[in-house]
């Protein structure tokens, strides 16, 4: 609604065939993708930049967005992975130090496809009562090919997902007082991972998803890290079975969201999706161990599921307080432990970043 | 860890009397906590000595004590109780600094009571500026760089060090009191005296001033398992410099980025986690507007009015879930009560934003210095909830009832561009509407950033509002800008305004709910409100819950005022619960965030909004209720009655005719005529010219009102031509339209009545009479009940006075009537007919429920089936005194001096066998310290000076000095009662103020011809009194009354403490 953002008509067909009207902003044309929400409050580019958001079309329920701007900071990677993006309003004068521009100009920028006076909390709801909708956001006459745009709907999945986000080879970052050597497995990670872990001393070398054992164990690293990523983990399978022999070199593990699924599902567990997933800020999760709780920053369609974990290997550490899924895996006979949440943040709470801590404990035990 | 067993029985200490700074939102937050440990089977006591609350009522505690909230009689409570645990944290400063000293004396432990909420390490980490800056610095917090210190020279001192301006923040006091900015070492010598003596421990903190600074808060919980969740957090408008209470404030904090947000909440939850508090904790931060640097401003290791917003913008609980933190749960045992299926253990996560705005008391106190400081000077607060700023900051701007509909005000149109850019320069109450003027008139953005330090973002968000009003007045209105208009909070009857023409077409408001979670889970909390989208939530809630029932909504009554205070809110949570009793859906509209009544399980529905005819109108629509209530929601509800009707709503109870016959001046003669009723003579005017040939033909002194009042707005005595002219040049600046009521001032008795009428029969529960004689205000009025001097004829006439009026004017429900007795003939001063201030008081009293029985009988029951007589009840046991309370120390140059216009903000009661027991106990309540020894100076006005002889006398024989002004000493010594002679203010030194601030002074007894200006010598002299905390009175009969409770010769510890539930 802002009145100075007045453009052009664009529109929302979701895969039930409803149409929503709203205006168009960002890039123009027409996508499709999954229509996911997220709560966060703050954190709009970070979600932006995030690559497991790929192939989605993110919905953010807080109803001011860009009232800061953007700024290259707060990039998460190098660019904007999300499909499409629709806000309720977004703004045209941002405020802060750190702004180098408007959220309108970077989806230009980023070629992505926004749309904005929707009202964003109705469609929440829809999603949230009918589960995770494909659906298209087009600048187009909708009604003229409705049809047609639905049947691609419909037949719309997030394919090779991970593959298509991941480095095409190895980088590496130094740390400034650098003591150990971590390996992060790129499944779409989040630069603030990368960041955490050189903040701690580690010099990181980031690969490929489908990175070996045997290159790992030519890198010689002291601990590896599973990235977040996007799509099905259950597609991965190359990653699934790379993963099943690199857990077995004996070096330290610690694997967040795609990684902590990959590693479960390497250990024989079950993933599936849920009907509307956790994105937010503001996502409860007990540590059994420690009986406490945690506010954590999540982003996930799909879930490992608890009685699929072999308890003979491994043991769920954390649940969401909320629907009770599973947070977080500790395995019995390796050193390696993976999260659902984020610990790295950006957007989101940085109340669990201790276990970042712990990694390097498991490093240092080593 | 569930509830600790060796909990059972529990002291809760209220926040007392309504004053600047601790308003409403301790019932709200008593109110939850009491409710909370009910729920768990815990044994409450109660103890508040503010008799208007909701947390005081028998529902809410299973001991109730209204009692002076002193350490003496919180100790003799918890010696008759014997309660295992004192709940320290939701009792507001008042109740928290009485726990600590209890806690620190070793009382608790000698009695064996625990202290919940928080310990006395915390409360003095968080408390003591120096631990706070010890803590802070331990756990590596920035703090502003400052000082303690306990004398002017070491506050001088350091500010040499740190440069000016500083900022001087007197330790212990309420909403800042006695704080301020100095920007020199005159400024600063000054401010830090009266700094110093505020604070109960003489102690200050000279800080750097970081004014400019964007200024964040962050609600935060913490449980015994060191769980720390984050509630909300909230932006100010005006950057720091402007206390946060005299702020605007949005929620979320909107200009932060990530990082900058997770950088502050993580500062937040590492010092709850650092002070251990157990429960609710508001953290306040300054952050740099270009950089990440940040300072750590204040923590309240309690319930705060802060908390109350918070809640109220996030749904989420704060006071319920402390209160049960401090039982022994812990957030991820308690259910969030919003979704019922998920825990308190989370965040909650907005969809909407919120925008709070102050109500200050400045449009009675014309002559009060506006500006805005450190010192929190708004008696109150509205919320607005919207899906954009725009909409927000329109809806509390009407919420606000300051009689505009937008962000424009008239007076600012008419200053020039040096006179407004003058007037920004100096922050006051006005501050936003200037800045929005400016903006007009095409001041950029970037210079009023530049002036006021408030955020681009805020500018731009008014400047679109500006370019919005341009766009409606340019051209045709189209349904484009009409919807974006509506979009952007604007009202239908403000868009034809602005734009001059009809509008195109009508869209109603539909309604969206909070739920804490952004739609994320399916929540059942029945809490609205309005927006302009297609899907209307509470409609599909209405049809989800259909029970079948029918509906009544309940008006409530906006944001506490002078003249408008908490007694609303009682009447109207009352009224709900009734309804809800009787098997209605009881609806609540209101816009107070610090209420009881906008809790979302109070009614069976909330709405969110504001209480104007248009708003109105589409809840309606949305509810299509069975009728509905406006007699308890004061002034705000009932303005809409005659609205309401014409739209063919039912009114339930009190017609809308009725409410016109009583307020329209010719028609209310008519019915006194008819009932053979006498009234003061008086005139209605328009005009200055009118006012003075009114007036001489009435007969100085005359009494001077608009004719729709408010808590005696803009009333005053006029005893010449001068101050007639005066009045109605300040009367027409403010924009009143209606006609101005001229009366003959009728100095006699003033008594009061609250009757409950059905239409045939009606009742009296109590005959009030007042201290103080009439001409002073009837809210700030001593009022003693049952009536101590009326003789039973007088008391007969008013009683059938009573009836014939109740009658007449076809009251069903409630009617409150003030009556003026004088030559022993009673005479009609106004009719209310409508739920008035006292009726919570003389409900707790006589234990006759009023709202409840005036509920009932809107309903078709009759006085005699509820099983009443007709006619006056018969008098109680027990004789209650309510004594007024003032904010006068936070509100510079307003007079003290009673008068017609009200200026009292919140009341104490005093309940005992006796009348003289009864005052005593109110008196002390209010503060009052009645010492029985030291200096009394008096200095009345010539119509005094014979009354005052007798007072000063029983003062000489108490062994009191007394002091004089010249005149007044005369007639003193001339009547053998020795008196010392002492200069007026204007009079060479030593004079009145030296002796004020010599500290021989205990009592002053002040009365005046006229007040009001702040230059006068009285004025001064008063104000004075306030400064240094001396006892003023400012009524002859007051002074009377004082000194007959001096004189009984007892103390509060010599009279009973009285259990209510049991009257």
């Amino acid at each position: 609604m802002a009145l100075f953002n007045k453009s052009e008509k664009a529109y929302i067909l979701l895969a039930d065939g409803t149409v929503l009207t709203g205006q168009s902003f960002g890039a123009k044309g027409t996508v499709i993708g999954e229509v996911v929400f997220t709560t966060g409050m703050t954190g709009y580019q970070e979600t932006l930049t995030d690559p497991s958001y790929y192939g989605q079309i993110v919905v953010q329920t807080f109803p001011l967005i860009g009232n800061y701007g953007v700024n290259r900071e707060d990039y998460e990677s190098t660019k904007s992975y999300v499909s499409g993006y629709i806000v309720r309003e977004w703004c045209n004068a941002p405020s802060n130090f750190r702004c180098e521009g408007n959220i309108d100009d970077f989806l230009k920028e980023q070629n992505i496809i926004g749309i904005h006076s929707i009202d964003t909390r109705s469609l929440t709801r829809k999603i949230r009562e009918y589960g995770v909708m494909n659906g298209a956001i087009t600048t187009e006459d909708v009604f003229a090919k409705k049809d047609e745009l639905l049947k691609l709907i419909k037949a719309y999945t997030i394919k090779d997902a991970v593959h298509t986000v991941t480095v095409p080879e190895k980088c590496e970052y130094k740390a400034e007082n650098s003591k150990y050597k971590v390996v992060l497995i790129d499944l779409g990670y989040k630069r603030n991972i990368r960041e955490e872990l050189l903040k701690r001393g580690c010099d990181v070398v980031v690969v490929p998803d489908r990175t070996t054992a045997e290159e790992i164990k030519a890198i010689a690293p002291d601990g590896i890290m599973l990235s977040n990523g996007p799509g099905d983990p259950s597609e991965n399978t190359e990653v699934i079975k790379n993963v099943a022999e690199i857990a077995k070199l004996g070096i330290p593990i610690f694997g967040i969201c795609m990684g902590h699924q990959i590693m479960a599902l390497a250990h024989g567990a079950k993933t599936e999706k849920l009907k509307y997933g956790h994105r937010g800020a503001n996502q409860p999760v007990i540590d059994l161990a420690l009986d406490k709780t945690f506010v954590t920053t999540q982003n996930h369609g799909y879930a490992v599921l608890n009685d699929s974990v072999d308890t003979s290997i491994a043991e769920v550490s954390h649940i969401n307080a909320n629907d009770k899924t599973c947070e977080g895996v500790r395995y019995k006979n390796e050193k390696a432990f993976t999260v659902q949440f984020h610990p790295e943040a950006h957007g989101g709470p940085l109340d669990t970043s201790y276990l970042f801590d712990e990694f390097v404990q498991l490093m240092e035990e080593k | 860890m569930p509830l600790r067993k060796d909990i059972k029985k529990v002291l809760v200490i209220g926040s007392g009397p309504i004053v600047i700074g601790q308003a409403a939102e301790f019932d709200y937050a008593g109110t939850q906590a009491c409710r909370a440990l009910k729920q768990e089977g815990l044994e409450v006591v109660l103890v508040n000595s503010n008799p208007a609350t909701i947390m005081t009522d028998k529902a809410m505690a299973d001991k109730i004590y209204i009692e002076p909230l002193t350490l003496d009689v919180i100790k003799r409570i918890i010696r008759i109780e014997k309660p295992d645990s004192l709940l320290s944290t939701l009792g507001g400063q008042t109740g928290l600094t009485l726990s600590m000293q209890l806690a620190e004396e070793g009382f608790l432990d000698a009695n064996n009571v625990k202290l919940l909420g928080a310990d006395p390490l915390t409360i003095h980490k968080a408390e003591d500026r120096q631990a706070f800056k010890d803590t802070m610095e331990k756990i590596g917090e920035p703090c502003i760089p400052s000082k303690v210190v306990e004398t002017i020279e070491d506050s001088v001192e350091f500010a040499k060090v740190i440069g000016y301006p500083v900022i001087v923040r007197p330790a212990f006091t309420l909403g800042g009191t006695g704080g301020g900015i100095a920007k020199n070492e005159e400024e600063l010598r000054d401010i830090a005296k009266n700094g110093l003596r505020l604070s109960p421990i003489t102690q200050i903190l000279v800080e750097k001033c970081i004014s400019g600074w964007k200024e964040i808060e962050f609600e935060v919980i913490r449980d015994s398992k060191d769980n720390c969740i984050t509630v909300c957090s909230m932006e100010n408008f005006d950057p720091v410099g402007v206390h946060t209470g005299d702020s605007i404030v949005i929620a979320p904090a909107v200009t932060l980025t990530d990082r900058e947000y997770q950088m502050l909440r993580t500062a937040a939850i590492n010092i709850i986690r650092e002070l251990k508090v157990e429960g609710g904790c508001n953290c306040q931060f300054a952050l740099h507007p270009e950089s990440y640097q940040y300072s750590v401003i204040e923590v309240n290791p309690r319930v705060s009015r802060s908390s109350a917003l918070a809640s109220k913008a996030t749904g989420y609980p704060i006071a319920k879930v402390a209160a049960k933190i401090a039982i022994g749960y812990t957030l991820d045992e308690i259910i969030n009560q919003v979704t019922g299926k998920t825990y308190a253990c989370f965040e909650p996560a907005l969809d909407y934003v919120v925008v709070k705005f102050p109500k200050w008391a400045f449009d009675k106190f014309v002559y009060a210095k506006r500006t805005l400081g450190t010192q929190m000077k708004a008696t109150g607060e509205v919320m607005a909830i919207g899906t954009s700023f725009e909409q927000a900051m329109m809806k509390a701007v009407r919420s606000i009832e300051l009689g505009v509909d937008s962000m424009n005000l008239k007076k600012l149109e008419k200053l020039s561009d040096e006179e407004l850019m003058k007037k920004l320069e100096e922050v006051d109450d006005e501050r936003s509407f200037q800045v929005y003027e400016a903006l007009k008139r095409g001041v950029t953005v970037e210079k009023l950033h530049e002036i006021t330090m408030i955020d681009e973002w805020f500018l731009n968000k008014l400047l679109n509002m500006v370019n919005l009003e341009k766009w409606l007045a340019d051209g045709e209105l189209t349904e484009e800008k009409y919807l974006t208009a509506k979009n952007y909070g604007y009202l239908d009857s403000t868009i034809e305004r602005m734009s001059g023409q009809k509008c195109p077409m009508h869209k109603q408001a539909v309604y969206k709910m909070v739920d804490t979670c952004a739609g994320e889970f399916k929540a059942e909390t029945p809490y609205f409100y309005s927006t302009f989208d297609e899907e209307n939530e509470a409609k599909q809630f209405i049809e989800r819950t259909d029970k079948g029932r029918k509906k009544v909504i309940v008006f409530g009554s906006g944001p506490i005022r002078i003249g408008q205070g908490i007694e609303f809110d009682y009447c109207s949570v009352h009224c709900v619960w009734t309804l809800k009793e009787l098997g209605y859906e009881a609806v609540i509209c209101n816009n107070n965030p610090e209420t009881v009544s906008t809790d979302f399980d109070t009614g069976d529905r909330l709405y969110f909004d504001p209480l104007t005819k248009e708003d109105v109108e589409s809840i309606i629509a949305t509810e299509q209720p069975y009728g509905v209530v406006v007699q308890f929601g004061g002034q705000t509800a009932i303005k809409l009655v005659k609205h309401l009707s014409d739209m063919g709503v039912r009114i339930l109870g009190t017609q809308a005719d009725s409410v016109d016959a009583a307020e329209d001046r010719e028609r209310f003669d008519e019915i006194l005529e008819k009932c053979g009723i006498p009234r003061p003579q008086g005139h209605t005017v328009m005009t200055t010219e009118e006012a003075v040939a009114a007036a001489e033909d009435l007969g100085y002194p005359v009494l001077m009102r608009p004719s729709y009042v408010l808590g005696g707005q803009n009333m005053i005595i006029a005893h010449s031509e001068k101050d007639i002219v005066e009045y109605m040049e300040i009367i027409t600046r403010t924009m009143i339209e209606n006609p101005v009521l001229i009366d003959k001032y009728m100095m006699g008795t003033e008594v009061e009545v609250d009757a409950i009428c059905d239409g045939k029969d009606f009742l009296i529960p109590g005959i009030m009479e007042h201290i103080e004689r009439a001409g002073v205000h009837s809210g700030d009025s001593i009022s003693v009940y049952p009536a101590q001097t009326l003789s039973e004829r007088i008391k007969n006439t008013i009683v059938d006075y009573t009836k014939k009026l109740a009658l007449e004017l076809k009251v069903v429900g409630l009617v409150n009537i003030q009556y003026v007795v004088y030559n022993h003939e009673v005479y009609v001063i106004e009719v209310n007919p409508r739920s008035s201030r006292t009726v919570p008081y003389i409900s707790k009293v006589t234990g006759i429920p009023m709202v409840d029985i005036a509920t009932k009988l809107m309903f078709g029951a009759t006085l005699k089936e509820l099983g009443y007589e007709s006619g006056l009840y018969p008098v109680a046991d027990y004789v209650a005194v309510k004594v007024p309370v003032f904010s006068f120390e936070k509100l510079h140059d307003v007079d003290t001096m009673l008068g017609p216009e009200m200026k009292s903000t919140g009341e104490c009661l005093g309940i005992a066998h006796t009348f003289e027991d009864a005052l005593l106990k109110g008196l002390v309540a209010a503060g009052f310290d009645l010492k029985k020894e030291g200096g009394v100076f008096i200095t009345v006005r010539d119509t005094d000076k014979q009354e005052i002889i007798a007072i000063a006398d029983k003062f000489s024989q108490m062994g009191f000095e007394l002091y004089a002004t010249a005149g007044t000493a005369g007639v003193l010594n001339r009547n053998m009662i020795a008196t010392n002679h002492v200069n007026r203010v204007s009079e060479p030194e030593p004079n009145a103020i030296n002796l004020l601030e010599s500290g021989k002074i205990h009592y002053v007894i002040s009365t005046s011809e006229k007040g009001r200006l702040p230059a006068r010598d009285s004025v001064k002299m008063r104000r004075k009194s306030v400064e240094r905390s001396i006892c003023s009175l400012t009524a002859i009969d007051t002074a009377r009354a004082l000194a007959n409770v001096l004189q009984t010769g007892r103390t509060i510890d010599d009279v009973e403490l009285i259990d209510i539930t049991k009257i």
